[in-house]
């Protein structure tokens, strides 16, 4: 990292001279959301152009997100003004390099989000900016096929894999969708979806016997499931070429096709298991790190963010929902439209189980995420045993939550330290 | 200015431009690889050979070069041979064959997944030959021998060139005297081929390899593109280390192995293309 960091120093120091002469006024805002051209494009015309100073939205992957934050944390100086990023990019931060925004006095209207927000301290760390979460999309083709007395907006795991292998037997290609490919978020439906529905837990239940009974049925639905998948990494791409009838992913993955063609797709909620209908909301967050240059700037565009009507032009932008209590017009696009009544039916269902992003696992977020992604490459793709691959992932998983020290959270039971596996 | 001393300041640029941004980076990465913040310790070495990942990625990166490598060399020394031999529309020929030295690795890997993929050319052309019904997914987990021979390919048309750039040179320095001399006592020309192209070839093959085989242990890209996670190389590890999960040291661990694995493979080639003193052309 540190040479890296180094490296990314000396370049950006360059950059920076270039920039400093052209604008020196431009609030940077560095994001690691919206960064399809369209949206970052969509993100500066239409919602940021409405702040009184002028910004220069610039979102990049991940990696090299954090590659320059960290030089210009080392340096001690720097031109980033705001950060945009997901709870998991701030939790993997040393909070001391982000500036306290308590003071502020802006914030979302969900308690949880807020205390998510303080990454284990006592205050906001960074300030929830924006929501989203994974849901179900289908052709409308495939609705025939499903089984009988299924209701779509209700549907259970088995009733999923009888549907996906109802579609197969019609059309002779398997055609539901898992976003498996090198940058699709599996790693969630398996932390927030399957888990969840079929242990009730996501770390004390990763190597029960419900587990293996979840890893059993997911084996099941990867039967029917598209064998390209493990290329797939927006749904929305595979549901237009009709590679796929029926997917799962997150709402700003599957938004394009319900924009595109908005008659011939549906959105549905997640389906549910023995414990419940699992889900996970996504949330992105706006913070300002200690080397700003301009912190009034900085704190001014943060709370701009946080304003009714930015949040909707951030929705109508980034597909991404508001945090503040907002009422929504009514010509909103049709994938905001779509997905949002999936959510909203997801979790109003009797058996919602909703579960929350992972969280006081700082650095080792990423960790956490491979012995998911592990565990599916070794049981479902390289076709190892069950039993003995939740055991020997476990011991992974355990190292990570004593190393962390990371409490329990739901739907784990709450736990005194670290979060033990059961 | 004194012509002792001319040659060392010529190569001082390049010299102080090599410790810079690679001498010092080098030390740079071998520190943190051999450290995990307090002390040495061969603690991120263990960590990254100990995960299952770590056999399949390093038997893969080896089973790659090993396929790879020896097909191109084969080819670029045919390749180099008819260019050789060409007369008019020689240079055309060269240029064309050295086009795919141009595209970028990821670009090549690009290029390869819209022949394979599902909705790719290959699937366009069986399904109107009449061969298939219906699109087959070639690069999916259940046909992992497609997913090498796509990679091997896209290897073989990307990187072939520069072996060929450096045959081609090679063999233009060979003095022509040789082979007429060999005509002379009726050799054929496979006999020219063999007794006198290879061996005096010998220092352009020692650098081709060495080259190549250096770059089929780095192999990224193309993988990335056309295989995803289902074929993973010691590059990809490196890279899901330093990037996904922010693990610089690992990262940094894997590399050190990369470049030994390298190291050993240069000396292995030059060993055994190894010029006797005196022998040069």
């Amino acid at each position: 990292m540190r040479i890296k960091a180094k490296m990314a120093g000396v370049a950006s120091g360059a950059a920076l001279l270039v920039a400093a002469s052209v604008a020196q006024a431009d609030v940077l805002f560095w994001s690691t959301q919206a960064k399809p051209v369209e949206e970052a494009q969509s993100m500066r015309e239409n919602v940021l152009a409405g702040h009184g100073d002028a910004v220069d939205y610039q979102p990049n992957d991940g990696g090299p997100w954090l590659t320059r934050l960290n030089a210009e944390l080392q340096a001690g100086d720097g031109t980033i003004g705001v950060l945009g990023a997901l709870h998991g990019d701030f939790s993997a931060m040393n909070p001391d390099d982000l500036v306290d925004l308590s003071d502020m006095g802006v914030g979302s209207a969900s308690e949880t989000f807020n205390n998510l927000a303080m990454l284990g301290t006592d205050s906001a760390q960074y300030i929830p900016w924006m929501q989203a979460s994974y849901i179900m999309a289908a052709n409308k083709k495939a609705l025939e096929h499903l089984p009988e007395g299924a209701d779509i907006d209700a549907l259970t795991y088995d009733q999923l894999i009888e549907w996906s292998a109802n579609v197969m037997e019609a059309t002779g290609e398997a055609k539901f969708g898992f976003p498996a490919g090198p940058k699709g978020l599996k790693h969630r439906f398996f932390q927030g979806y399957l888990y969840p529905s079929y242990t009730d837990g996501v770390v004390r239940t990763f190597a029960s016997d419900a587990a293996v009974t979840a890893w059993e049925t997911f084996l099941e639905l990867w039967a029917v499931t598209n064998p390209g998948s493990t290329n797939f990494s927006f749904l929305q791409e595979q549901l237009l070429s009709e590679e796929v009838w029926i997917a799962f992913d997150h709402t700003s993955r599957l938004a394009n096709a319900f924009n595109e063609r908005p008659d011939d797709f549906v959105a549905f909620p997640a389906p549910a298991g023995p414990t419940g209908r699992g889900f996970m909301p996504v949330i992105a967050g706006v913070g300002i790190p200690r080397t700003a240059p301009d912190m009034e700037a900085s704190k001014a565009l943060v709370a701009y963010m946080l304003s009714p009507e930015t949040q909707i032009a951030t929705l109508r932008a980034t597909n991404f929902f508001p945090v503040v209590d907002v009422a929504l017009p009514d010509d909103l696009p049709p994938a905001v439209q779509a997905a949002g009544g999936a959510v909203a039916k997801m979790s109003a269902s009797p058996d919602a189980n909703p579960g929350l992003l992972p969280a006081g696992l700082g650095a080792k977020g990423g960790d956490f995420n491979r012995v998911f992604v592990d565990t599916f490459e070794r049981i479902v793709l390289a076709g190892q045993p069950i039993r003995a691959v939740l055991d020997d992932q476990k011991v992974a998983l355990a190292e990570i939550m004593n190393e962390t020290g990371a409490p329990c959270w739901a739907p784990d039971a709450p736990s005194d330290g670290a979060c033990p596996v059961e | 200015m004194n012509p002792r001393i001319l040659p060392y300041v010529l190569i001082l640029p390049v010299t102080l431009f090599l410790c810079l941004f690679f001498l010092y980076p080098f030390v740079l990465v071998s520190k943190q690889a051999f450290s995990t913040g307090a002390g040495f310790t061969l603690e991120n070495f263990q960590d990254v050979t100990s995960h299952w990942k770590f056999p399949i990625s390093f038997k893969n990166t080896l089973l790659l070069a090993a396929a790879v490598v020896p097909v191109q060399l084969a080819l670029a020394l045919l390749m180099a041979t008819m260019v050789n031999g060409m007369g008019r529309g020689r240079d055309l020929v060269l240029y064309v064959w050295t086009i795919p030295l141009g595209i970028s690795d990821l670009a090549a890997g690009i290029i390869w997944l819209a022949i394979f993929e599902q909705s790719g050319f290959l699937n366009s052309m069986l399904s109107g030959l009449g061969v298939i019904d219906k699109p087959v997914s070639f690069l999916s987990y259940q046909h992992p021998g497609v997913v090498f021979l796509a990679i091997a390919l896209a290897e073989i048309w990307r990187a072939t060139a520069i072996m060929l750039v450096i045959l081609v040179a090679g063999i233009g320095l060979i003095p022509k005297e040789y082979y007429e001399a060999a005509e002379v006592f009726g050799a054929s020309p496979w006999k020219r081929f063999w007794r006198i192209t290879l061996p005096l070839l010998r220092p352009s093959l020692q650098t081709a390899l060495v080259l190549r085989v250096i770059l089929a242990f780095e192999i990224f890209a193309v993988v990335a593109a056309l295989g995803g996670t289902l074929f993973p190389v010691l590059m990809g590890e490196t890279y899901a280390y330093q990037f996904e999960l922010l693990n610089g040291g690992a990262a940094a661990a894997i590399a050190l192995i990369i470049l030994a694995i390298s190291i050993g493979f240069t000396l292995l080639i030059l060993r055994i293309l190894r010029v006797p003193k005196g022998a040069s052309i």
